[in-house]
């Protein structure tokens, strides 16, 4: 546990220098609105797809709903702070938005994660597009107009450090025993229940985690682009999500950011070339495929404690 | 009473053009395991065919409805040669993921190159209105379940009766014993990505003079219907498919029918996962045991 | 556990110093306070839907507004103080998709350095502009942003940069209602709403608030959705004097189609989403009747209106079809940024907000348009009714 706490260390570190140089850039003057609109994007994937990323990668559950989670978060926050419009509102807007995603994926995890494969993606599909329908549908939601006039409660140093609290707490979580237990359900389910792991509980816990990182992202995506609707959590939505996932390397994390960075990058991009920008990110996106089959970073993971290690052998060898 | 009758054809009708693209979800889902978004997209295509072969070659129905299947069909078979082939061994995640890029190239290419707008299809057939017993029910409705009936009877047929259909069978149920008894796999998926693009291309034309309005985003809802259908219908079984197909047909006409269109889909989605929560392999589907 | 909690504590310590460096981020205003000023050419921005759901409406825009550039240019431009500047057109595709609008139009308004924008053509798109509009001081004009509350702030006051060319609801709506009762003298109405954007649902909204007869059904549909029998069988056997159907022509002319074809031959009365030759098309000319819809702009205006005949004859010319609303909607915004730069004898944006404000009297191809002070243009309200296809009467409403 020491040894976990020195690797946190060293990565809250990296964070740390991150932020500072983002800052500087930010005060230079070289980070204008557009590329900040682009970072503080890509940081809101990075959430959202490392939270999907620990449901497929880790616990090897294919969801296809993580934008009905992501709407929840969004329009507790924008109902919200139509009310207190403070950052304290914000943040507490936030905790009720994890906490009825979180019922909410309880509701729809005990029943279908007992289903496998492709049917657990197009039954948890279902389930966002009637999170999506209800919202639509209801007053307090201003039904399909959406909300706009959201309060700007958030600015990028708020995503910065949200994106980074939420990697910390979700890599901690699969280095724990809990993410053991999550990944051994995803090698072997009968085996990992011979172990004394109860799989369905396990997969709820990686399912729940996610949907409340979901929510963080959507909380963040109201309060910063100030207008939700409920057209913004289609199932498109949830599948720009899954494609950072897969592209960036099914269970690594940093293949999401890596993939999330590459893409958000992409996307501003190719803004330049009008009405061929989807045609371009559609050809790209199959040719990585193609070429990259297992994603950009594959499992790979960056850890400090692996070149740590690598540098105790090599440090044996010379001795 | 009447109306009751009257809504049981408009849930047919809806539910024939269902069953045919779900039958070609549930073909290529049997045989390699891949949801193929770019179906909706494929059906599109079609569409898009018949309205140029009627409008510049001056086709009847009935060729533009063949030569659709044709060039569905072809195109297809194109898409996965280049786009699924190269990942048949790639993980599954993958691959639904380049059938996603290739969904997207389809809608923004056609997009691109013939502008968003909807357009009007040309009409070949003159629509005729039977009245029978105070029951409306125009010749092109029954063109249109005439049409779904006939070729998932003929699907039925090549997949039971014919060689190439006891080859899609049996490398459906373990590709590499299939090869081991001579039958070339890359055919097999070729023909089935043929069959069931042509599927799409016969909706496609089928729902461009029905409804008189194509557009290049007009396969996605009814692509993720008819997925939702074929997993309804137990995917991988051609009969499932049209039940499936037929069934959200009527579910959808009964929803609106009583007032609630607004939870069209809602309703949809819900029983979908109802179904699966009682048969987790949908109703036709086979019960298999996962491989441990 | 115990540990992996243990853990968790500290990793909270540690964002709570993270948290706290957050707040010593630097608060810097963007922006130097000038606006955007023009270069050897005025750059407009288009911010505009190309691609996905409502591309088929962006593009009409944009052919509205190349039209409208092209004839300026043509001319040599706009006159700014003593010399005449050409239009430089910058047009970006934001996907139909909120956030890509908010990046797109903070790329139009930072990077390129355009002075004004027109665009996007949906509410929501246009409200996630708003914040990065407003931080740079560059005006944008919305086509067909049409929810009341879209140039107005939370609090009532009017966003400043925020201007559009179309009707809000709650005019189109409630208009629709009073026509309903006291020309077609309907008591009994079923509704039809598209519900897929702001659009129809603001637009039913106004209307119930308005209308005096009874609404007997309610009912929605998608975007997309083809197949409407189902409502339309479910409505046949209800007693009704006249549907009301806000929405866009691609689903209102399935709607009448297939109304038609069911028997129902009820005026069908909508909103200027269906002001497209394409609905004639769709539902075919001889189910095409007994249709009405409220719009700002009438192919038969051109009869007196001489800059809406020449807007028709060039668009004919151009594109093969008579245009539509949104292309006239779109070529009017273009020239009420003109007129503002000539007005204030100045091309920085903040001026040209200045001068978009104090609109009056502007003769546009949509009618002759004042600026209120919630920056809604009032112009007068046309109703069309189609026969066979084609408009054979138009009221005014005032």
């Amino acid at each position: 546990m020491k040894a976990n706490f020195k690797y946190n260390i060293s990565w809250l570190a990296v964070m740390v220098i991150g932020f500072v140089a983002i800052d500087a850039c930010e005060f230079l003057g070289i980070i204008n609105t557009f590329i900040e609109n682009m970072l503080v994007t890509i940081g809101i994937n990075i959430i959202l797809a490392t939270g999907l990323n620990l449901i497929i990668g880790f616990s090897g559950q294919f969801s296809l709903g993580h934008a009905g989670f992501m709407a929840i978060g969004a329009y507790a926050t924008g109902i919200m702070t139509q009310t207190i419009a403070t950052p304290l509102g914000f943040y507490l807007s936030m905790v009720i938005g994890i906490v009825i995603a979180m019922i909410a994926a309880l509701i729809v995890g005990i029943p279908t994660l007992r289903l496998r494969g492709d049917y657990l993606a197009i039954a948890t599909m279902g389930a966002a597009e009637i999170i999506r329908i209800l919202i639509n549908n209801l007053k307090i939601t201003n039904g399909a107009a959406g909300l706009f006039n959201i309060p700007p409660l958030v600015t990028w140093a708020t995503v910065y450090v949200l994106m980074c609290l939420t990697t910390i707490v979700t890599v901690n979580f699969i280095h724990s025993r809990n993410g053991r237990a999550i990944m051994s359900v995803r090698e072997d389910e009968i085996a990992a229940e011979a172990m004394g792991i109860n799989p369905t509980r396990w997969k709820l816990a990686a399912f729940v985690f996610g949907a409340a990182t979901a929510a963080i992202g959507g909380s963040l995506h109201a309060a910063y682009i100030q207008t939700i609707a409920p057209g913004d959590f289609n199932i498109m939505a949830s599948i720009a999500i899954l494609i950072i996932v897969v592209l960036g390397g099914v269970g690594s994390i940093t293949g999401t950011f890596v993939a999330a960075i590459v893409l958000g990058a992409l996307d501003t991009i190719l803004q330049n070339f009008g009405t061929l920008r989807m045609i371009i990110y559609s050809l790209a996106l199959i040719l990585i495929m193609i070429f990259k089959p297992s994603g950009l970073l594959g499992n790979w993971e960056l850890s400090f404690k692996h070149l740590g290690i690598h540098q105790r052998k090599e440090q044996s060898i010379h001795e | 009473m009447q109306t009751f009758g009257q809504q049981l054809i408009n849930g047919l009708s809806l539910g024939s053009i269902y069953a045919l693209l779900a039958l070609g979800y549930t073909m290529v889902y049997g045989i390699i395991k891949l949801i193929n978004f770019a179906h909706g997209d494929i059906y599109m295509l079609g569409a898009f065919w018949g309205y140029y072969v009627i409008n510049q070659l001056h086709f009847n129905f009935i060729w533009a409805m063949l030569s659709a299947m044709v060039f569905c069909a072809l195109l297809g078979v194109i898409i996965e040669y280049f786009a699924y082939r190269p990942l048949r061994h790639s993980p599954r995640i993958t691959a639904l993921i380049t059938a996603i890029g290739v969904s997207f190239l389809l809608e923004n290419g056609m997009t691109y190159l013939f502008t968003a707008n909807t357009r009007s299809f040309p009409q070949v057939i003159k629509t005729v209105t039977y009245h029978l017993g105070g029951l409306r029910i125009s010749n092109i409705q029954l063109l249109i379940l005439g049409t779904a009936c006939l070729l998932m009877l003929l699907l039925e047929l090549i997949i039971k009766r014919t060689k190439m259909g006891r080859a899609m069978r049996a490398v459906s149920v373990d590709p590499e014993a299939a090869q081991l008894v001579g039958i070339n796999i890359n055919h097999t998926i070729s023909f089935t990505f043929a069959l069931g693009s042509a599927m799409a291309g016969a909706a496609g034309v089928l729902i461009g003079l029905y409804y008189n309005s194509i557009d290049p985003l007009m396969g996605m809802t009814p692509g993720i219907k008819a997925f939702v259908a074929a997993v309804i219908g137990g995917i991988g079984s051609v009969p499932g498919a049209s039940v499936g197909g037929f069934l959200i047909g009527l579910l959808e006409t009964g929803v609106q029918a009583i007032g609630l269109s607004a939870y069209k889909d809602a309703v949809v989605y819900f029983v979908l996962i109802v179904i699966l929560l009682v048969l987790p392999a949908g109703i036709f589907g086979k019960k298999t045991k996962e491989k441990v | 556990m115990i540990k992996w909690q243990k853990n968790m504590v500290k990793i909270g310590a540690l964002a709570t110093i993270v948290l706290a460096l957050a707040g010593c981020s630097t608060a810097k205003s963007n922006g130097s306070g000038q606006g955007n000023n023009p270069g050897k050419t005025i750059k407009i921005g288009v911010n505009m839907e190309l691609s996905g759901s409502a591309a088929g409406y962006g593009q009409q825009q944009k052919q509205g507004i190349q039209l409208a550039v092209n004839k300026i240019n043509k001319t040599g431009g706009i006159k700014v103080g003593n010399t005449k500047k050409k239009i430089q057109l910058v047009v970006r595709d934001n996907k139909t998709s909120n956030t890509t609008a908010a990046s797109v139009a903070a790329q139009l308004v930072n990077n390129d350095k355009v002075v004004a924008v027109v665009g996007p053509a949906a509410t929501n798109a246009g409200t996630a502009s708003i914040p990065n509009m407003t931080k740079a001081q560059v005006p944008s004009v919305s086509p067909s942003a049409t929810d009341p509350g879209y140039t107005l702030q939370k609090n009532g006051d009017v966003q400043k940069y925020i201007f559009r060319a179309c009707f809000q609801n709650n005019f189109q709506g409630s208009s629709a209602a009073k026509f309903m009762t006291s020309n077609l003298k309907a008591k009994n109405v079923a509704i039809l709403t598209d519900n897929s954007s702001d659009y129809g649902t603001g637009l039913t909204k106004a209307f119930k608030k308005t209308y005096t007869g009874k609404v007997v059904s309610s009912q929605t549909f998608q975007e997309g959705d083809k197949d409407f029998n189902a409502i339309l069988t479910s409505l046949k056997h209800k007693k009704i004097d006249a549907i009301y159907a806000p929405g866009y022509y691609s689903e209102l002319g399935l709607i009448i189609k297939q109304a038609r074809q069911a028997g129902i031959n009820v005026p069908i009365v909508g909103s200027d989403g269906m002001a497209d030759a394409k609905l004639a098309k769709i539902a075919g000319n001889s189910n095409t009747n007994n249709v009405y819809y409220t719009t700002p702009f009438s192919t038969k205006s051109g009869e007196t209106n001489t800059l809406a005949a020449a807007f028709l004859k060039t668009y004919q010319a151009k594109y093969h079809t008579t245009a539509p609303t949104f292309s006239a909607l779109a070529y009017d915004s273009v020239y009420m940024i003109k007129s503002a730069i000539e007005s204030e004898k100045s091309a920085n944006s903040v001026k040209i907000t200045a001068g978009l404000a104090k609109i009056t009297d502007f003769k546009g191809v949509t009618g002759t348009i004042t600026m209120n002070k919630n920056h809604n243009p009032e112009k007068s309200m046309t109703i069309e009714k189609l026969t066979d296809g084609a408009v054979s009467q138009a009221y005014t409403i005032k």
